[in-house]
């Protein structure tokens, strides 16, 4: 709901909440130039002196002003023609034109109205309320998405666009919203909606008759500083009935020309203070410093409008039509789907489609919609589920953990839970282990243990579609590829092979890079732009679903490089590992922000075993910088399968690697990589304590136990991976 | 539909002795390319003694900037009953307004003066712009604005 409300008003006002950030921003330029060019009064200056010295200057002076800025102008008539200018308070004398400049009016003109007058001020208020509205949902979406207020300033995780989106957003939403909420009011002073007219005495019925006092000798003006003045007019030459009008902070009054006397005077109402303030907040004007910081923020708005648009995209290919979806009372299956951006949509229809495929007859529906009592006909439960932020319900599952608490006891409908995450979260998969352990807790028979797809993965799917296929006693073949991009054909240039000897080939592929093209060259789009530790999806021949491997090169290494072991039967390591220098592949590139080494110069301590070692060499290759790194690395045996145990002495040698430690499993006393980390555990603490980044990449088993391991070491200084992964300093590549 | 409008305002604010035969009249002003946004405009008349009569049209819809037309304002206490029916769109910098309304005979050669004042956002507010008294003779003599008002002019 949220997200829709966030959504709909940003699309629909795109257009005009970027040409109101934009000229914005643009204008708040203005008041503080303005502010650095006035000449300023000096302190103690009064209205009576200034007066004195513009007459002086200026015998028809028929209007003094002051701007909030202190800049003072005067206007006057000398022999029938018109004349204005800046006035130096100092000398009385004027020192530029008066005139204001063409582009602020156009500016402000294009801001307020698009040179469309009324309707346009009514678009653009439009405009502003959008812009409200988008910064309220969005902020209560931040916080959402962060886990609470407290983490207000938490790192965003997840892919680029989403993430510069609510970094920008959390610096710039505070101004946005002053920024709209002030042209609401100010679009309804205009429009006569608050009543906030200007207080006017009544004009005095008599005055002395009199003429020709000068400004210099009326009390009034002499008690009057020039910080507050805001506007004196003088009377008409040659009508004694005419008045001095004086404006200050304070409010306004007439003054008797002849005696100096003040004949009336009325207080601004409260109504027009608040406008006065508004006015200030909102345009600058006599709070130059804030004007230009909003301005600042408003510039936030278009890259927003950018990234929002890129999020919407991303997301919002969203949920696929399911053909053919059976009544939920009749359905043999039930899968309900607990979805955000509408990716686990997909997968759902994946599902049915296969299990339709199988003569099931399936319903698909979502989470929240759960409702046993109308599943007659079920034999089965099955739940996808995403996490939205840390650990909440993602859109579609909204209140179905309330409703199953509420329920006497769980329906005897076995059940599956099936999570849908990202590793580089920590709270990866907490909304579906919740669910399976909330179904647990009320004894709801299971079909299949709990278990999880990371980041999309086309693999993890079809690996647990054929364990469901087993618990059916079908045979269930699941290739789900959401959105698949765009391919390119890359040719391998080298091979080197290790581990046969133990029973687990592998070899490091190293493929020449693609030709690109000067668009994706200009926008970094596929190859043209990649680090280690990014991701490759392979279509091997004879299938549709892609596998991921991770990188081992960068971009300016001039080579595409993967580390891939031989799996029995496996269809594609089986396809690569065959290659020889000549062929070629189909691959596209997938970014993997979560998983990269960060800036700065604090160590890091890289940990992987078998084939995980890949990226880790690769960020190692990549060390130009000479950053402390330890690299532990789990083996079979080091006469097989110690992969890129032939760079190792000139990485050492060139200060890339600064430690390495290794890990055999096969011997005597077999020995893991957690072990390693436990035999360091001093050296480790230290190392963390003093804001070293881990990064660990191998299988799921090798992952878990490093964790338990770093579990161990890091107690003794009450730090866990858990507030590690939270910090961003503890980040995984697990498959 | 201008001018019809005009005609009924001028009936109840401007009431003459002896108001009789009324003649249309038309009434052109054409504005410097003073370099500003919209001006706003009011035109009104003043008796012999100086004493204010009423008001024949109101170029500006935003009452809240009505203070800036300063003798207006003072004369009426931005009553804005004095301007029922008879306010138009403001007047952008090079452009001309024409109203045509009836104005009676008795108006004419008997020391009325009609007054524009005018008014720019973030400009000098130049009340009195133009001060033309009603004579038959006059008709037709543009008169010079002060500053934003290039000519004035009424023809009968």
């Amino acid at each position: 709901m949220l997200r829709r409300l966030h959504r709909w008003p940003g699309l629909v006002a795109l257009a005009l909440v970027t040409i109101l950030g934009l000229s914005g921003a643009a204008l708040s330029v203005f008041p503080a130039a303005e502010r650095i060019a006035a000449p300023q009064a000096e302190p103690g200056l009064t209205v009576a002196t200034l007066a004195d010295r513009i007459k002086a200057a200026y015998q028809g002076v028929e209007q003094i002003r002051r701007a909030p800025s202190g800049r003072i102008t005067a206007y006057w008539f000398d022999q029938g023609a018109p004349g204005a200018a800046v006035i130096d308070p100092a000398t009385g004398q004027g020192v530029v034109s008066a005139d204001p400049s063409t582009a602020e009016r156009w500016l402000t003109n294009l801001h307020r109205s698009l040179f469309l007058g009324d309707r346009g001020r009514i678009a653009m208020a439009a405009g502003a309320a959008a812009m409200l509205v988008l910064s309220l949902f969005g902020v209560a979406m931040v916080a959402r998405r962060v886990g609470g207020w407290r983490h207000w300033f938490a790192r965003a995780r997840g892919p680029l666009a989403g993430r510069l989106h609510v970094e920008i957003a959390r610096i710039a939403v505070a101004g946005l919203v002053l920024s709209s909420a002030t042209a609401l009011w100010m679009t309804a002073s205009t429009f006569d909606l608050v009543p906030d007219g200007a207080a006017m005495p009544f004009f005095p019925a008599e005055v002395s008759g009199e003429t020709g006092a000068a400004p210099g000798r009326m009390p009034v003006l002499r008690q009057t500083p020039v910080a507050e003045l805001r506007e004196l007019s003088f009377p008409y030459p040659g009508d004694a009935t005419d008045v001095l009008t004086l404006s200050t902070d304070r409010g306004t009054g007439y003054l008797d020309q002849g005696t100096g006397a003040l004949l009336a005077w009325a207080d601004p109402t409260g109504w027009e203070r608040v406008t006065e303030t508004v006015y200030m907040l909102h345009t600058g004007q006599g709070a130059a410093t804030l004007g230009v910081v909003l301005g600042l923020m408003a510039l936030g708005v278009p890259a927003m409008g950018a990234t929002g648009v890129l999020v919407w995209l991303a997301g919002g290919r969203g949920r696929p039509r399911i053909r053919g979806n059976a009544p939920a009372g009749r359905a043999e299956t039930i899968l309900l789907v607990g979805s955000e951006g509408g990716s686990t949509w997909g997968f759902a229809a994946t599902l049915h489609a296969a299990l339709t495929e199988a003569g099931q007859s399936v319903h698909v529906g979502p989470m929240s919609g759960f409702a046993p009592e109308r599943h007659a006909g079920a034999e089965r439960i099955i739940l996808l589920a995403a996490t939205y932020g840390e650990g909440a319900a993602p859109a579609s599952a909204k209140g179905f953990l309330d409703r199953l608490r509420t329920l006497d006891r769980a329906p005897d409908i076995p059940l599956a839970v099936l999570g849908f995450g990202d590793r580089s979260f920590p709270a990866y998969c907490a909304f579906a282990r919740a669910v399976a352990q909330a179904a647990k807790a009320r004894a709801w028979p299971e079909l299949l243990p709990l278990d999880t797809i990371d980041r999309q993965s086309p693999q993890d799917f079809a690996r647990w579609g054929r364990g469901l296929g087993e618990a059916l006693g079908i045979g269930l073949d699941l290739s789900h590829e959401p959105a698949l991009p765009a391919t390119e054909r890359l040719t391998l240039v080298s091979r080197r092979d290790y581990g046969a000897e133990v029973q687990a080939p592998t070899a490091i592929l190293r493929f020449a890079l693609p030709r690109m093209t000067l668009w994706q060259r200009l926008v970094g789009a596929g190859f043209a732009r990649f680090q280690a530790g990014d991701l490759i999806g392979i279509l091997p021949e004879g299938s549709a679903v892609p596998r991921l491997y991770s990188l081992a090169s960068a971009r300016r290494d001039g080579f595409v490089e993967i580390v891939v072991s031989k799996h029995p039967g496996g269809l594609c390591s089986g396809q690569l590992t065959a290659l020889e220098p000549g062929d070629t592949v189909t691959a596209f590139l997938r970014r993997n922000p979560g998983f990269r080494p960060g800036r700065g110069r604090a160590p890091l301590i890289l940990i992987g075993a078998g084939t995980g070692i890949g990226p880790l060499a690769g960020i190692t290759r990549g060390n130009a910088r000479r950053r402390p790194i330890h690299l532990f690395f789990g083996m079979r045996h080091p006469e097989s399968d110690f992969l890129y145990g032939e760079d190792v002495p000139a990485w050492q040698d060139e200060r890339r690697l600064t430690r390495l430690v290794t890990a055999i499993s096969r011997g005597a006393r077999p020995h893991y990589v957690q072990d390693a980390l436990r035999g360091d555990a001093v050296q480790i603490a230290q190392l963390v304590r003093d804001g070293t980044r881990v990064m660990v990449c191998g299988g799921r088993d090798m992952a878990a136990g490093v964790a338990d391991a770093l579990a161990e070491i890091l107690a003794p200084s009450g730090l866990t991976p858990a507030v590690l992964k939270a910090e961003g300093r503890y980040v995984e590549d697990v498959y | 539909m201008r001018s019809l409008l005009a005609t009924l305002a001028l009936s109840t604010a401007l009431t003459f002795p002896g108001l009789a035969l009324a003649r249309p009249v038309t009434l052109t002003t054409t504005l410097n390319t003073y370099g500003g946004d919209g001006a706003y405009l009011a035109l009104y008349v003043t008796d012999a003694s100086g004493a204010y009569v009423g008001s024949l049209w109101m170029a500006g819809g935003k009452s809240k900037y009505y203070e800036h037309l300063r003798d207006w304002y003072r004369a009426t206490g931005g009553d804005q009953g004095q301007i029922d029916g008879i306010t138009g769109a403001s007047v952008g910098a090079g452009r001309r307004l024409e109203i045509t309304l009836d104005l009676a005979d008795a108006v004419f050669d008997a020391g009325y003066t009609l007054h524009v004042d005018a008014a720019v956002e973030d400009m000098r507010d130049s009340p009195n712009e133009v001060a033309v008294p009603l004579t038959t003779k006059g008709a037709g003599m543009p008169v010079a604005g002060r500053r934003y008002i290039a000519n004035f002019r009424y023809d009968l």
